[in-house]
């Protein structure tokens, strides 16, 4: 009972039961048996499997790390690892019992047994606390009651429907499979399998913490490397196709999976980069830092030739598939740092940025189709349409700022949510039918054309894209510093104050709004002769969240953070496809855990987190 | 004596008249052209305010977990709509299983009032594990970070149950009590839309209740006033404001269920989302954190949306107006807060903190 009660064990429970539920939750929302399609390396590993063994190996390490704070020794470390292992298993291995058909009386048990004895607890809870014996027996029956019709109603749900798949759709037999590693016929064989695989894991994971420092550090870089080049092996293959001949190209992947052989090659060279990197990498940093200034200021254009060089060339070293996600993500980039001037400079949650995007769309369908619903049947180019839509865009960010202007923060996220949906019905609706074509959209919106040369693969529109960030992110860098900046800056911080210094709070705001609004316009211009046709479902509330995630995960107001942020949210669910049904769940809850743990995002700006430790100096001091 | 202060003059102020102004031709011209048309005739009027004031009293109960959190916390919980879906999605099931065994056109009423505490109770938990793990932790932060933790706890709620329950539309069973239609005054109104009405009442007055006449609603209304001096007196805020969120979501689940007896097409993951900002609307027109102005802006906006289109759009010749229902709730929504985002009944909050 002591051990129970000490810290130390009630972190180790604590944690390993919240890694047990991790892996039941992505196994009941179907993401453990939807990654298991993606192998990692050729007939060893799934992606699916490893987020089966990566919950307890993480869990552990940290834990261990927490324990070792405490002062916990080796031996007490390592059966830590072993115990967050088993916790890990526990959920699922019990939801696996409920699901077969021998144990299916179990759950039955259990929910017909929850009510009483939660309410048992609970009332013998408050009858330690010192209350009467009527509220006691009062509070029982409540309890009981109000739990038994839940539990109850489930019983008799699963009894009607007969099994648990036809009401959690993804418990299903592709989840048991994962479960139990492929032996669904021998399920005690299949639970001890995952038992023991996770507990192992667990153990691994405190073994790894104990380790003396470089080869921990090689080896995390090993594992690291190896995984997720396997997970993006498609990606990686795709790139390797452009440079590798074919005959090579097939002694590394069979199709889109690591071979072995690859794998472990890959695995020892990147540890053994790793061990070197451990061993001597402080003392490189620390012969960058003392190379002179002249020398420095000749290193950093070199780089900076190197990295234009690269950035020119790239989609000739990553080929079609992957320029066309290229595309992607410049667009949202695009949009990223036109929505951070006005969330993360001026500190204007606007929830309707796909408003700004609709309209560059629209507009450039309109102009320029070739369809029936085209106005000048080719009269307009891309080139003369993009200002135009840019301008429109600007007029529209304008005309919905207005009114807008007097709201408080929260208020004004609504009604600019407001403002986006009210778009969205009136691109689908009939009455706008006849001028962009209701749920049709607009067609044949023909490709640019560029000194006669018609840009017409994602490895052309590609630069068109480049060009447009790289203007944007010079506008935005210059931004951040100049007058208007830090009037948008001091708003955000307090518009009282601001007023009070004599800032005209209303004119910076609509410049926000209307700057913010020009790349959204262009972003949706781009869309629109890349794809070809502008459909109304392409503008969703969805737009609005995508963008907001990349910059609240990516830093507020932190460029390089933004680029990175789309980087990251944007390509990963496009290269690696199995995810992409679940890009939503991860968006919300990153907004979640960014908001709880890290506000100030990835890269946070360097502003941004000044003012938040000062304010959370300014917290502590208060206190 | 009277001087003419051409520096005071504000073009946003301007712009704001200007909008009102062409609003409010708008609906004259609208509603003039369709009562002068006499395209629709009483009766049908009567019918399409009976239908909205019964899809209103679910935004009133929706809009009462806004009002009710606003009033504690000062913050728009972003996610109450998904707490709405979590009960109505789960539910079904239930709805079923009766159906199954018979029971559920049996005993039609213990039926639905069993299903009504299983969904409410659902949403309930939901709504209180929200509070525990996503909003508890920024308690006192600016006002945006728990906002954009409510967007994000929205969708991650959306996408959790697309994957538990699956991404297609579930329908309920229907009731045979409810079908049909009674005659009143030579008008038929369905029952279900009574059913629903009432049963929205019901609860309605049993918050009322819980709020006015109760310890624990002694105790929110304290911590809506002034939580430190609530803590001086002894009043434990944490519980106070998780009880809030479970009284808040109970009502929004069990709104679930009567949503889904009310609306054939069914109901899926995403059903949450424009309900929540509608009854949100509803929220603000009443006066957010006000209990009796939510509910009266649940009904009004009901029955503006369903009378809106027909009377307004219809009336200035736009076709298809039925279609933009969603559009006269959205800017109801916006036109609330920018000309009075006290509501209609609240003057009390923005004093508070405007």
């Amino acid at each position: 009972m002591d051990l129970l009660r000490s810290q130390a064990s009630r972190t180790v429970l604590a944690l390993g039961l919240l890694s047990g539920a991790f892996i039941l939750f992505t196994g009941a929302v179907g993401m453990i048996a939807a990654f298991h399609d993606r192998e990692v390396v050729d007939r060893f590993i799934s992606l699916g499997q490893l987020l089966l063994l990566m919950a307890p190996f993480v869990t552990s390490y940290y834990v261990a790390g927490r324990l070792d704070e405490h002062g916990g020794a080796p031996p007490r470390i390592l059966a830590a690892g072993l115990v967050v292992g088993l916790l890990t298993a526990l959920p699922s291995v019990v939801l696996l019992l409920f699901n077969s058909d021998e144990f299916r009386f179990l759950l039955f048990l259990v929910l017909r047994l929850a009510p009483f004895v939660a309410a048992s607890a609970i009332a013998w809870q408050r009858h330690q606390a010192g209350a009467e014996i009527q509220a006691v027996l009062g509070i029982w029956l409540l309890v009981a009651v109000l739990v038994g019709i839940v539990t109850f109603s489930f019983a008799l749900i699963f009894e009607i429907k007969g099994d648990l798949r036809s009401v959690l759709v993804n418990i299903d037999r592709d989840w048991v499979d994962v479960i139990t590693f492929d032996n669904r016929k021998d399920l005690p064989l299949g639970i001890a399998t995952f038992g023991l695989a996770s507990i192992g894991a667990g153990f691994a994971g405190s073994v790894l913490y104990l380790m003396p420092a470089v080869p921990r550090r090689a080896l995390i870089y090993g594992l690291g490397i190896t995984t997720l080049v396997g997970a993006f092996g498609e990606t990686a293959r795709l790139i390797l196709q452009e440079n590798v001949d074919s005959d090579t190209l097939r002694e590394i992947f069979r199709r889109d999976t690591l071979r072995q052989n690859a794998a472990l090659a890959l695995f020892i060279i990147s540890t053994a980069a790793g061990f070197l990197w451990a061993m001597y990498g402080s003392k490189v940093r620390e012969n960058i830092g003392n190379i002179d200034s002249s020398s420095r200021r000749r290193l950093n254009f070199i780089g900076l030739v190197i990295f234009v060089a690269f950035m020119l060339l790239l989609p000739w070293l990553i080929g079609r598939t992957l320029s066309d996600v290229a595309v992607t993500i410049g667009i949202f980039v695009l949009m990223g740092l036109g929505l951070n001037i006005a969330i993360g400079l001026a500190g204007l949650l606007d929830l309707g940025y796909l408003t700004n995007y609709a309209v560059g769309a629209y507009i450039l369908a309109v102009l320029t189709s070739i369809g029936p619903l085209g106005l000048f049947k080719g009269t307009f180019t891309f080139w003369m349409v993009i200002p135009l839509a840019l301008l429109a865009a600007m007029f529209a960010g304008f005309i919905f700022a207005v009114p807008v202007l007097r709201m408080r923060g929260d208020y004004l996220a609504i009604a600019t949510l407001g403002f986006g949906e009210i778009i969205g019905k009136l691109a689908i609706s009939d009455w706008l039918k006849p001028l962009i074509g209701g749920a049709q959209g607009v067609q044949a919106i023909p490709k640019p054309i560029f000194f006669g040369a018609e840009l017409k693969n994602p490895e052309q529109l590609y630069y068109i894209v480049l060009v447009a960030s790289l203007v944007c992110l010079f506008v935005s860098i210059r931004l951040n510093n100049s007058r208007t900046g830090r009037q948008w800056m001091a708003i955000r911080e307090d518009e009282d104050v601001a007023t009070a210094m004599g800032i005209d709070t209303a004119r910076a705001k609509l410049l926000a709004f209307t700057l913010s609004a020009a790349t959204g316009g262009v972003a949706g211009a781009i869309f629109a002769a890349k794809v070809g046709t502008v459909f109304p479902n392409s503008f969703t509330v969805f737009i609005s969240i995508n963008v907001l995630s990349l910059i609240i995960v990516g830093g507020i107001a932190s460029n390089p953070g933004i680029v990175v942020g789309a980087i990251v949210l944007i390509g990963m669910p496009e290269l690696l496809r199995e995810f992409s049904e679940f890009r939503f769940l991860l968006y919300g809850a990153l907004l979640i855990l960014m908001m709880i743990k890290r506000p100030q995002g990835l890269i946070p700006s360097k502003i941004v987190t000044h003012e938040h430790q000062s304010g959370v100096k300014a917290k502590l001091a208060a206190e | 004596m009277f001087k003419w202060k051409t520096d005071e003059f504000s073009w946003v102020d301007f712009t704001i008249d200007v909008l009102r102004i062409l609003i409010v031709l708008g609906v004259v011209v609208g509603a003039w052209n369709t009562l002068s048309s006499g395209r629709i005739t009483f009766a049908q009027w009567v019918n399409l305010f009976a239908a909205g004031l019964s899809q209103g009293s679910i935004y009133a109960l929706i809009a009462l977990g806004y009002t009710l959190v606003y009033g504690i916390l000062l913050m728009i919980n972003f996610a109450h709509g998904e707490v709405f879906m979590a009960g109505a999605f789960s539910a079904v099931f239930l709805a079923e299983a009766f159906n199954r065994t018979g029971f559920l056109n049996e005993q039609p009423l213990l039926a639905i009032l069993l299903m009504i505490m299983f969904a409410g109770l659902l949403s309930m938990t939901v709504a209180i594990l929200l509070e525990r793990v996503a909003y508890r932790p920024l308690r006192g932060s600016p006002r945006l970070v728990p906002l954009i933790t409510a967007i994000g706890a929205s969708f991650f709620l959306q996408y959790t149950f697309r994957g538990l329950y699956g991404s297609g539309f579930k329908a309920y069973p229907q009731v045979k009590i409810l079908q049909g239609a009674v005659s009143i005054g030579g008008i038929n109104i369905p029952i279900v839309q009574i059913f629903v009405f009432c049963s929205a009442l019901v609860l309605m007055l049993g918050l009322y209740w819980l709020v006015e006449r109760t310890r624990v609603g002694k105790a929110m209304r304290a911590v809506s006033e002034n939580k430190e001096v609530a803590r001086l007196m002894g009043i434990d805020i944490d519980w106070v404001i998780m009880f809030t969120f479970g009284v808040g979501g109970f009502l929004a689940g069990s709104a679930g269920v009567i949503n889904g007896m009310f609306r054939p097409q069914g109901v899926n993951f995403f059903m949450g989302f424009i309900p929540g900002i509608k009854a949100f609307t509803a929220a603000v027109l009443g006066g957010i954190g006000n209990i009796p102005g939510a509910m009266l802006g649940g009904l009004f906006l009901g029955v503006i949306e369903a009378i809106g289109p027909n009377l307004v759009l219809a009336g200035l010749g736009i076709p298809g107006a039925n279609q933009l229902k969603d559009v006269i709730a959205f800017t109801m929504l916006v036109l609330v807060l920018i000309f009075r985002p006290q509501g209609i009944l609240g003057e009390r909050l923005s004093e508070k903190k405007a």
